[in-house]
């Protein structure tokens, strides 16, 4: 298939819509308003609906009934947005039902910055609305794998009755990159008889909920949503190494911090230095294995993150203290200096040796 | 014995949780018996809120979806939007409402979202243990208003009614009252016009009932019900805000 320059974002429409998705709900905030005007312009011709909301709480509540009704729908804002929108992802992941939501992470805490971040790793990963639940969270790296992810999101969503979170940047949202669109391998759905969509006579009422005013009742929903979770963490972790088998140190990095230090690791090879590198594409589940399957090679980790450091506490609970694990981050809107990174890596070794 | 009268279908069977004398079992009834009566009980969805009518979900026997506090109406369009062809009812207190869920409704109604709103007001919250409600009235003392609600400190209550009234999406709109027999068949009919409004295509519409509050109030029923009619059907006038055309006749 011929390859199409897009942004970030508008990729971000066009594979959803290909994904099936037929119902948008949101509310503009940069840096992602071009997948709200990409789906404004693109719905309506699949004979789907976008709607733009009053809020982002109303735009996510609005993707809560669409998603009780049995449709593929979507949402997707950036952080400040995506904290408004918790306590509606908390009632969806409550009452088990599946959408995709997109955050085109911006700097922070509060309005923050435009400009890109990782700061909404925590938010993302342990849940920032109330309660005791997950959702999956995808974290693409360029804007080949932020579609191919996007194609697929809805049927992951389906098949475990579970919000999707599909996690980039202001940098995957607004760089262009070439991009062709892949059908993603096929999944066997089960029926959505769950659905809110009228009984038609022919069934009981069906019933969208997250309340359990039983105690035992709640804790025997909250086990039947952690045995989810523990299936999900068989089926669906995903990860990328790069150069680990006789690396000395390793690198931990997800998005677009990624693509910075893979370009650190290639030059401290060239110097000599044996680096690899490990690249979270679900940051939850997190993968263990391939910090399970590094070699007696390695001396130390480090967490590149643009945040004051989150995923480097998932590292830490990976390398359950078999190594030294570092961290280098940059905040604000700023990005990792590739040689920054090699300063740091290298001045880690020296005091590991 | 030939039946002269049953139980509506639009109701389950399921004992509910109202306190003695409350009126949410009148206006629930009411609300089923109008889906039944215009066969749409089969097609519907309801959106049940946060506040005493939490477990409405429970009590309607047609597919329902519990909100969040005050988002009913945003879930409402949700399910609207995805399926334009059933009919979508949510129905809220007056903390969910009037409260917490203005911007919801507001918007709801200004886009001309086809779907219809139950608006029970009583005047306070009655879940959390009768707190004071934006349209708790001057004067009246609830939990959190101890010394009775004052003007300068907490502003005056609100008329949800007159303010949707004020929209051009808000197709119909009615205040009316459930504290008589001849209030309770005007109320059946307010809400019938609400449905046969969102039937038509036409728009918003919203049917805010007056309710009572005996245990959060303090009264018994029957003087609860005397309360609202000289207490709040003053502040809160019974009329009709807003009404298509096409559902005079």
């Amino acid at each position: 298939m011929e390859k199409t320059l897009m942004k970030g974002n508008e990729a971000v429409g066009a594979a959803a819509i290909r994904g099936g998705c037929r119902y948008f709900f949101g509310y503009p905030i940069t840096p992602q308003n071009e997948v709200p005007e990409y789906m404004s312009r693109e719905l309506p011709k699949v004979g789907g609906v976008f709607l733009q909301a009053e809020s982002e709480i109303a735009a996510i509540n609005m993707v809560y009934g669409a998603a009780g009704s049995g449709a593929r729908v979507m949402t997707s804002s950036s952080s400040p947005g995506i904290a408004l929108k918790q306590e509606g992802i908390s009632y969806i992941a409550g009452a088990e039902l599946p959408c995709v939501i997109v955050n085109m992470m911006r700097g922070g805490p509060g309005l923050g910055s435009i400009q890109p971040g990782q700061a909404d790793y925590f938010q993302a990963t342990r849940g920032g609305g109330n309660g005791d639940y997950r959702h999956i969270v995808f974290a693409p790296a360029s804007v080949q794998e932020t579609v191919d992810i996007m194609m697929e999101s809805f049927d992951v969503a389906d098949q475990y009755r579970i919000p999707v979170m599909v996690l980039g940047d202001g940098m995957i949202g607004q760089m262009m990159e070439p991009v062709e669109f892949r059908d993603p391998p096929t999944r066997d759905l089960p029926p959505k008889d769950w659905a809110t969509t009228g009984t038609g006579g022919r069934r009981d009422p069906n019933i969208i909920n997250s309340l359990r005013l039983l105690p035992h009742d709640l804790e025997a929903h909250n086990e039947h949503i952690a045995a989810k979770h523990r299936l999900i963490e068989q089926n669906e972790v995903r990860w990328e190494s790069y150069l680990t088998e006789d690396a000395e140190i390793v690198f931990v990095s997800y998005g677009t911090s990624s693509r910075i230090v893979r370009n650190a690791v290639e030059a401290l090879r060239e110097e000599g230095v044996a680096a690899g590198l490990v690249r979270p594409i679900t940051l939850w589940p997190f993968p263990q294995k391939p910090f399970d399957e590094l070699g007696g090679s390695v001396r130390a980790l480090m967490a590149v993150e643009m945040s004051q450091g989150q995923m480097v506490d998932d590292v830490k609970i990976a390398a359950a203290g078999r190594w030294p694990v570092g961290f280098h981050g940059r905040t604000g809107g700023m990005v990792p200096d590739q040689h920054d990174i090699i300063k740091q890596a290298k001045q880690m070794l020296g005091e590991v040796a | 014995m030939p039946i002269v009268f049953e139980k509506t279908r639009g109701l389950t069977d399921k004992e509910t949780h109202y306190c003695p004398g409350c009126t949410h079992g009148i206006i629930h009834r009411l609300v089923a018996e109008v889906l039944e009566e215009m066969d749409l009980l089969d097609n519907a969805i309801g959106v049940a809120p946060v506040g005493c009518s939490v477990f409405a979900y429970d009590y309607f026997n047609c597919d329902m979806h519990e909100a969040a506090h005050g988002r009913a109406p945003a879930v409402a369009t949700g399910i609207k939007r995805v399926l334009p062809d059933r009919t979508v009812f949510s129905y809220q207190g007056d903390g969910d409402l009037a409260s917490i869920g203005t911007a919801e409704v507001v918007h709801a109604a200004h886009r001309g979202e086809k779907i219809t709103v139950i608006f029970v007001n009583n005047a306070i919250y009655g879940m959390t243990g009768g707190q004071m409600a934006p349209t708790t009235l001057l004067g009246q003392k609830t939990t959190t208003s101890p010394y009775g609600r004052e003007k300068s400190h907490a502003g005056s209550p609100i008329r949800i009614s007159e303010m949707l009234a004020t929209i051009d999406g808000a197709a119909f709109i009615e205040r009316t009252s459930v504290h008589n027999p001849k209030w309770v068949n005007k109320a059946k009919k307010a809400i019938r016009q609400a449905f046969t409004v969102q039937q038509k295509g036409l728009g918003f519409s919203l049917v805010e009932v007056l309710s009572t509050c005996p245990t959060n109030w303090g009264m018994t029923p029957q003087d609860a019900l005397g309360w609202l009619e000289e207490n709040m059907i003053p502040y809160y006038p019974l009329a009709n805000f807003r009404k298509p055309e096409e559902v005079h006749a």
